[in-house]
């Protein structure tokens, strides 16, 4: 333990994910000898973020304005939607480059442990969109494991109320258990290119 | 197989320690508390993901450490396998496989398979169903390591369906609607694939795991009456209707899909109940393995000797079950020979000769059966000596 000040520093760090106390200690340290200019750049992100980022009025994903790029982007098929759990998600099918439609960011995955069910997800604004928008293909790409699946199925069963929308779910050979994010593009592009109906 | 090398290090009592073994028998003798049985935990815990004496990893770790390190050299047909694993409490257990870091310790399961005999079997024959449960469901994985994920992703549904149930069931109370209900059906339906899978997976190692058992009961203890094996499962009535002939259809495996229906029947029959009490009633896990004697059910009847020659028989049967298909397991025998009268040392001693091999531990050296010699370890002081 160190005192006051310093200790409340490694206390913050070692709060995000993937930092141990160990790298938190490492950081710390590294912030107190870093040259002051660098701790302001740090500080001032950490604010931007914090005042200016919203979430896109369309998809729910992290953006600087109103509407994402890939919302306002009119190349994009505005009629193929692919159905994430996070913002990191689309970060990662957008690095298969396979994929020309929009997406839905849910903002997580039923979890009963969590307290979070459908209505802390943004079901209901991925409904009026496919209404609205004239919707021909809903892709769930939630994660490859448990609260994922869940979260598929529940889609799949509502989605079956649109005549005619084709509702397909990415192809097995993500690793079961995982996460999208960490599938190598690789593998994410092909279980795209290899979605099945549900 | 056999195990070459273990060394732990801040595990359970051990600063550090490392044993070279060999094939055949090998024996550990100490006083007690020396950390004998910590040894061999170490080498099960290896096999299974589990120990046989805690629920929690935290006991494991020594003392004012932060974690602890098994590691083992197995070597099968010829080749050798190096398998560490890192146990930290509260955070996720690390694993690698020759040196590898693997994604999830569930990947070096089958890397070394055993069998523990040990004085707490005795909880099997008397124990809660909890005990039996995991008694099929280590050695299910043993044998087909694949059914770890089965297992981890039944748990993890059911957790999530239980979380709900007991929310759906207080907003009733409450008057607060049915809200937390629409995604039932979906956690039903996870439930019931899973826990068909897992049930099918059970009752198919019954099948063949019940004549080994049977077996060994009559060599142990060939006065007593016939060892028989049931499974007790929450479907009741309904289990036989799903699986014909006696548990298995034509193919003479558990029909999966079957047992799917089944469940989630069962499920729907039970809903009202679950709500209200807030608990999963329908399952695997709520499912028990029947031992009995003669017709008489072995817990509450079968007396102390019975019992004890129902767990090392549910041992044995397991041993030659495995060594039937695959890497032949290695023997783990803790402090079990001075609770056995001669006869049964003695069947005991046979089986553990005829293994590739065999780690046994004692007291004294009188408490290990004349025949049963090879290499001899003393544990003391926190060091183990080869002193033969
Ligand atoms: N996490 C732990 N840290 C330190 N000592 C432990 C830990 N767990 C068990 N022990 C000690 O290990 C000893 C028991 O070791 P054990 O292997 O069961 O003995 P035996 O040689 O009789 O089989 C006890 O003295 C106990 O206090
Ligand atoms: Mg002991
Ligand atoms: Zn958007």
């Amino acid at each position: 333990m160190y005192e006051g000040v310093v200790q409340d520093l490694i206390d913050e760090l070692g709060r995000l994910p993937g930092v141990g106390p160990k790298s938190a200690q490492r950081m710390a340290f590294y912030l107190l000898a870093a040259d002051p200019a660098d701790v302001t750049r740090l500080q001032e992100a950490l604010q931007r973020v914090k005042d200016g980022v919203v979430f896109c009025a369309v998809c729910g994903t992290v953006a600087e304005k109103q509407t994402c790029r890939i919302c306002a982007d009119p190349r994009r098929d505005v009629r193929v939607i692919c159905v994430v759990e996070e913002p990191k998600d689309v970060v990662a099918v957008e690095r298969t480059r396979e994929f020309t439609g929009r997406y839905h960011v849910l903002g997580g995955a039923l979890d009963p442990l969590s307290g979070v069910g459908p209505d802390q997800l943004r079901i209901r604004e991925l409904l009026t969109r496919i209404g609205v928008d004239d919707v021909t293909e809903v892709i769930i790409a939630t994660d490859p494991n448990t609260e994922g699946e869940a979260t598929a199925t529940y889609l799949a069963r509502m989605l079956r109320e649109f005549p005619g929308l084709s509702v397909t779910r990415l192809a097995s050979g993500l690793p079961m258990g995982g996460d999208l994010e960490f599938a190598d593009e690789l593998t994410l592009g092909r279980a795209l290119s290899g979605r099945r109906a549900v | 197989m056999y195990v070459r090398q273990l060394e732990v290090t801040d595990f359970r009592s051990w600063e550090h320690a490392e044993i070279e073994f060999e094939p055949g028998v090998s024996v550990l003798v100490g006083a007690n508390g020396q950390g004998k049985t910590n040894l061999i935990e170490a080498l099960s815990y290896l096999s299974t993901l589990g120990s046989h004496r805690v629920s929690t990893d935290a006991p494991l770790v020594r003392h004012g450490a932060q974690r602890a390190i098994v590691r083992t050299a197995v070597v099968h047909a010829d080749r050798e396998l190096t398998v560490e694993l890192e146990i930290s409490p509260g955070r996720a257990n690390r694993a690698r496989l020759n040196r590898s870091p693997v994604p999830r310790p569930r990947e070096v399961l089958g890397v070394l398979r055993s069998v523990l005999f040990a004085p707490e079997d005795l909880a099997l024959v008397r124990g809660d169903p909890a005990q039996r449960r995991r008694f099929l469901d280590d050695l299910l994985v043993l044998r087909a390591p694949r059914l770890a994920g089965v297992q981890a992703d039944y748990d993890k549904v059911l957790r999530q369906r239980v979380a709900l149930l007991k929310s759906a069931g207080a907003a009733r109370r409450s008057g607060g609607g049915t809200a937390d209900l629409r995604t039932l059906d979906v956690w039903d339906g996870h439930l019931a694939r899973h826990g068909a899978e897992l049930l099918g997976a059970r009752l198919d190692l019954l099948v063949e795991l019940t004549p080994h058992v049977r077996a060994a009961y009559r060599a142990v203890a060939p006065e007593s009456a016939t060892a028989e094996l049931e499974y007790r499962s929450s479907l009741g009535d309904a289990l036989p209707a799903a699986v014909p002939d006696a548990g298995v259809n034509s193919t003479g495996k558990a029909d999966v899909d079957l047992l799917e229906v089944a469940l989630l029947t069962q499920l729907a029959q039970l809903r009202a109940a679950e709500v209200e009490r807030g608990v999963c009633l329908v399952g695997p896990h709520r499912d028990d393995l029947e031992l009995s004697l003669g017709g008489l059910p072995a817990k509450g009847y079968a007396s102390h000797g019975e019992s004890w020659s129902f767990a090392l028989a549910l041992r044995l049967g397991s041993y030659q079950l495995l060594r039937s298909g695959g890497a032949e397991p290695v023997l783990l025998l803790d402090d079990v020979f001075a609770e056995l009268d001669t006869h049964r040392r003695a069947r005991l001693a046979e089986v553990a000769l005829a293994a590739e091999q065999v780690v046994v531990t004692a007291a004294v050296p009188a408490d290990v059966p004349e025949e049963l010699q090879g290499t001899r370890f003393d544990v003391d002081a926190g060091q183990v000596r080869r002193v033969r």
